[in-house]
């Protein structure tokens, strides 16, 4: 039957058509096709796990960024607590000392009074009894224009006069 | 799919016999009856002519035209080049120095110098054939399939840079191809350190295959060859695998072929018979399947259309029209289909002939 017997004519042609096909395609077209689909995937494979690298970095970063600002906000809280705590001193110190300057002053007004108290008193006696011996020398004078009336009165004042 | 494919060739066969019967019982009444089996058969066979169309001109004569392609004979150490136009579609002798070539239904005899048949008592040709190795209707469809292959794939080498890019045009249509014939057909049966090797002639067996069964297809001038559907065509390709498959041989495949491990000897011997048969009737299918399958599709189409000069009424038209058009697109996916199970079956076969030692 025709449809089944091979003729070499065609059996020639097809073999050197395939084998030239075959040839001309490799060289110029599946070697710089396959070679280009590799090198793609390798780039998609490749530029994947950068892209998960970076993200991983970025996270990382993250991480990093929150715990700096973490303990800049405690370094900050911390600051500020001692600023306040030296506040406090420095306002304590300040009230204790000007206590203890006014105590200081009161102090030193109240000997300054008793002092001048004192001195006063003492002036005041100092002076009672310069008085008391003006009058006593006005009293003699006038009394003591006899000896007797000298001598009771001087008795009666002696005993009536308490030194004390 | 297959089993399908089976019944439609069947169905096709009963048609084209009622065909014949039918046309036989007409056969004396008309004197130019339509013969659909030699019309089929025509279309079927290789040409020395490339038919574009025919005609009945106005004083009633049949026109053909055609277009005339290179005839190359040797015989006796004498090599003849010319046109097939010299034979005025079979009705000139062409002589060339002592010898008269003759074409006689599309095959080219030696005659005498007016051109006589000589017949045996089965009315076939006993006339010696020189030897033909002529540019033939199938041989100029597979140039230009070789063409066309060149052109989309050297187009699209040159779009790939040196850094890599996002395909496309032409590559954003063959790539997904190029990919399935890489990984699921070269990687999924040869071992993947090996598959690389055999990659580029799988892929030339794929789209050489898809795309002369693609031209095929074409019912106008440049296709319509029924190249893929000729057994020269796949009795090519199915040697050039069987070669490949056997020279990359390792030797636990020829182990296994010739002297199965692990079985007692009586079944050795016997099973290094039945792998030996094994090496030739797995290329043999090979042949066979892409053969029948594209030209059983051939029939089908071709017994459709015939239906209408058969009946010899156009209300019958539709029908063809409608059952050929689903032929097509059955056809449009056997195309394809075939190329798909060629290349794997092919990668199959060097998968199993390259395998390494261990299991």
């Amino acid at each position: 039957m025709g449809l089944l017997s091979v003729d070499p004519g065609l059996v020639f042609w097809s073999t050197l058509a395939f084998t030239l096909v075959f040839v001309l395609l490799r060289i110029y077209a599946w070697k710089p096709i396959l070679h280009a689909l590799k090198v793609r995937e390798e780039t998609i494979e490749f530029s994947l796990a950068a892209a998960e690298k970076a993200k991983a970095e970025v996270e990382d970063l993250n991480q990093t960024k929150t715990q700096i600002m973490n303990e800049a906000k405690a370094d900050r809280d911390d600051m500020i607590k001692e600023a306040r705590e030296l506040k406090q001193n420095i306002v304590d110190e300040a009230k204790s000392k000007a206590q203890s300057e006014a105590d200081k002053i009161i102090e030193s007004a109240r000997q300054q009074i008793e002092r001048e108290k004192n001195e006063a008193i003492q002036e005041m006696k100092r002076q009672v009894a310069e008085l008391s011996v003006d009058i006593a020398g006005k009293l003699l004078e006038q009394e003591l224009e006899t000896t007797d009336k000298q001598k009771a009165i001087i008795d009666k004042y002696l005993q009536e006069v308490n030194f004390n | 799919m297959r089993h399908f494919k089976h019944v439609l060739v069947l169905i096709a066969i009963l048609f084209s016999t009622q065909i014949i019967c039918a046309a036989d019982s007409h056969g004396e009444e008309a004197t130019e009856e339509f013969d659909p089996m030699e019309m089929i058969m025509h279309h079927i066979a290789d040409s020395h002519e490339w038919h574009i169309i025919s005609y009945t001109n106005g004083d009633g004569e049949k026109v053909h035209i055609t277009m005339p392609l290179p005839v190359i004979l040797f015989h006796d150490g004498q090599l003849n080049v010319f046109m097939s136009s010299a034979f005025d579609h079979g009705h000139k002798v062409v002589n060339k120095g002592d010898l008269n070539y003759f074409m006689y239904h599309g095959k080219i005899y030696l005659t005498d110098a007016k051109g006589t048949i000589h017949y045996n008592d089965e009315h076939e040709v006993t006339n010696a054939k020189p030897l033909n190795f002529s540019i033939t209707r199938n041989v100029s469809s597979m140039l230009l399939s070789v063409l066309v292959l060149l052109w989309l794939f050297i187009a699209m080498a040159r779009k790939y840079g040196d850094k890599p890019s996002t395909p496309k045009g032409i590559q954003s249509v063959l790539e997904p191809l190029i990919l399935f014939v890489r990984d699921d057909i070269a990687y999924a049966q040869i071992e993947k350190d090996k598959a690389d090797k055999f990659l580029p002639f799988l892929l030339t067996l794929f789209f050489f295959i898809w795309i002369n069964n693609l031209l095929g297809l074409v019912p106008i001038f440049p296709g319509g060859s029924n190249l893929t559907g000729n057994i020269s065509f796949t009795f090519v390709l199915a040697i050039i695998t069987f070669l490949v498959t056997n020279f990359y041989g390792t030797k636990s495949y020829w182990g296994h072929i010739f002297w199965m491990p692990g079985v007692p000897v009586p079944i050795r011997l016997l099973l290094s018979v039945i792998e030996f048969i094994g090496l030739f009737t797995k290329p043999f299918a090979l042949m066979i399947r892409l053969m029948a399958n594209i030209t059983a599709g051939h029939i089908i189409i071709l017994s459709l259309f015939s239906l209408i000069f058969v009946m010899k009424s156009l209300a019958i038209a539709p029908v063809s029209i409608l059952m050929a058009l689903m032929m097509f697109m059955l056809e449009l996916l056997v195309a394809v289909l075939q190329a798909y199970i060629f290349t794997l079956l092919s990668a199959l076969f060097i998968g199993m002939a390259v395998h390494s030692e261990e299991h």
